[in-house]
């Protein structure tokens, strides 16, 4: 009797759960689904849910009308680019404040997260005015440096939570084996940090891909990259619902995938390890 | 344990990092808050003079400011409301034991991983349009009136959106924090007789009490400055009546050209997410002595 409660309680809450997580994840799969439609389809009244003519015409239109695989170029070089160069400077900082901390260095992490607080808007005007004197408006250079200093705190944080979890014997012991210090960073603690250092480069290029304070603010066309594409999306004219569903299933499948891998991180990266 | 030689490699490796960031910050907002003492405009950037505190009196005694700042907070504080409370019910639902939690795990956080600027444009088209969109037609269906959502409900269709984006978050946020809950704890509870009602009360929300003061901060650091889902979809109207702080900052540096009012404005976003941003920072460096 009392099991027979609990296998209904579980159904009742299995169906309830499936039923939220549906709706939560609707407005994707529409996207989704709008983006195999033609134009006329994706406008009509009653919706096409399923049985309507399945095209992926929109997909090659999105690419001959407004090029996309530049602005998906740009998305990718930028976000994987600027975050390998972040980690080159992140690592041997993380390494410095988990294994040779000072007095100061509480007060050091403290200060680089803080500046993650500092809202855009705060540094906008002298940012915008000395990217245009220096010819960075609109250059790849320019905004991946943008990026990368959004996300130098976020990756030192992390990696500094990863490498206070390796024990410091094994790196005094390849001390004592007479291992320099590049040595013993690329081959002791590099390897033995691999899944940190993976998890935390997922994080970071995730939220690169999705900026878009910087992005839409600095770039406009060579450098742009999708969500300034997909922004260029709000003024349109005629039928677009189609091609718009299109590019942005293109825009965000590769990061939700990434994303759906590395959820378990996410907490930790982004409350700075507040909430375990 | 470090020795001289070591603390001496940790100060240089330390070093570009701590450059950068202070590069990046420090001197930018150095320039603001000069900028913010100018008056000095694109238009005409040959007469640039120093005006003192003119700039703030002016851009806090506009009344747009006045509407901004409103706008902003009731923006911060709905979607804060509907994803903190939705995010704890989602994830009560998900801490149940049920069958394929890894699948709808998956479906909940998803929305988190989309670019702000497609999340905007699809609610806005797909779902949101008053004639063509899914929610016209479901409110048809039940032969309610079709809503023009960003003509009538502006706000209302913002903050709709962005609390879909930040709902995820929250759920698994919360999940996790009721996931540390101890096992023994629950049985304890159980086997005296708690009911579920009691034991949310006395066991659960005294647990995850400090997961949600770190997520209301969190959010609200990145809530105060949101951007592209307005620049997408009102551009602050109609009117100002979705202008934010943030987007108002953007108007007069990008659009009006005024360099000296924009960077009061911005000095004043730093000063209202430095408020946020104090208690979560100390909330985080206790954890750190932890």
């Amino acid at each position: 009797m009392a099991l027979k409660q609990t296998a209904g309680k579980r159904i009742g809450m299995t169906a309830l759960a499936w039923a939220i997580g549906l709706l939560i994840f609707f407005p994707i799969l529409w996207t989704f689904v709008t983006s195999f439609k033609s134009e006329l389809d994706a406008f009509a009244i009653p919706p096409k849910f399923l049985f309507f003519h399945w095209t992926t015409e929109n997909y090659f239109e999105v690419q001959s009308r407004s090029n996309y695989l530049l602005f998906a170029y740009n998305s990718i070089v930028l976000s994987v680019g600027a975050n390998v160069v972040g980690l080159l400077i992140a690592v041997p900082a993380a390494w410095s404040m988990a294994f040779a901390p000072t007095k100061r260095t509480k007060d050091v992490l403290m200060w680089m997260l803080s500046t993650k607080m500092m809202p855009g808007v705060g540094v906008l005007v002298p940012i915008y005015l000395l990217f245009r004197d220096f010819h960075l408006l609109d250059n790849r250079l320019g905004i991946g440096f943008v990026l990368l200093m959004l996300n130098l705190p976020i990756l030192i944080w992390m990696l500094y939570t990863y490498f206070k979890e390796i024990p410091v014997d094994i790196l005094e012991a390849a001390r004592m084996d007479g291992a320099s210090l590049a040595n013993e960073i690329i081959y002791v603690l590099t390897p033995m940090a691999v899944p940190g250092i993976a998890s935390t480069m997922s994080l970071a290029i995730i939220l690169s891909w999705n900026e878009a304070f910087w992005t839409l603010n600095l770039t406009t066309s060579n450098a742009a990259p999708l969500t300034a594409f997909i922004a260029s999306y709000s003024a349109p004219e005629g039928l677009f619902w189609a091609k718009l569903s299109a590019a942005s299933t293109l825009a965000i499948a590769p990061i939700v995938i990434l994303g759906w891998f590395s959820q378990k991180q996410l907490v930790r990266g982004l409350t700075f390890g507040a909430v375990k | 344990m470090a020795t001289q030689q070591t603390t001496t490699a940790g100060r240089i490796l330390v070093a570009p990092s701590v450059i950068l960031l202070f590069l990046w910050m420090i001197v930018p907002l150095g320039m603001t808050l000069y900028f913010s003492s100018l008056h000095y405009s694109l238009l005409d950037p040959d007469s640039v003079s120093f005006v003192a505190l003119q700039n703030y009196t002016y851009f806090l005694s506009d009344p747009n400011f006045l509407t901004a700042l409103a706008n902003t907070l009731v923006l911060v504080i709905s979607v804060l409301a509907i994803s903190v409370c939705g995010g704890v019910l989602v994830a009560l639902l998900m801490d149940q034991p049920i069958y394929g939690q890894n699948v709808v795990r998956l479906m909940v956080i998803a929305p988190f991983f989309v670019m702000p600027t497609v999340s905007a444009l699809v609610w806005k088209n797909l779902l949101m349009n008053p004639v063509s969109g899914l929610f016209a037609w479901l409110a048809k269906s039940f032969g309610l009136p079709a809503v023009d959502w960003f003509t009538n409900w502006p706000m209302v269709s913002v903050v709709l959106i962005v609390s879909w984006q930040w709902l995820p978050f929250a759920s698994l946020i919360m999940l996790t924090a009721l996931q540390s809950l101890d096992e023994e704890q629950k049985e304890a509870a159980a086997l005296d007789g708690a009911g579920p009602v009691s034991f949310f009360f006395y066991i659960v929300v005294p647990h995850i009490a400090r997961a949600v003061t770190v997520l209301i901060l969190i959010e609200t650091i990145f809530l105060l400055s949101v951007f592209a889902e307005i620049y997408v979809t009102t551009n602050g109207g109609p009117g100002v009546a979705t202008t934010n702080i943030a987007f108002l900052v953007y108007k007069q540096a990008l659009l009006n050209f005024d360099v000296g009012g924009a960077s009061a404005g911005g000095i004043v976003a730093v000063v209202l997410a430095n408020v946020v941003a104090i208690f979560l920072m100390r909330i985080v460096g206790k954890n750190l002595e932890g």
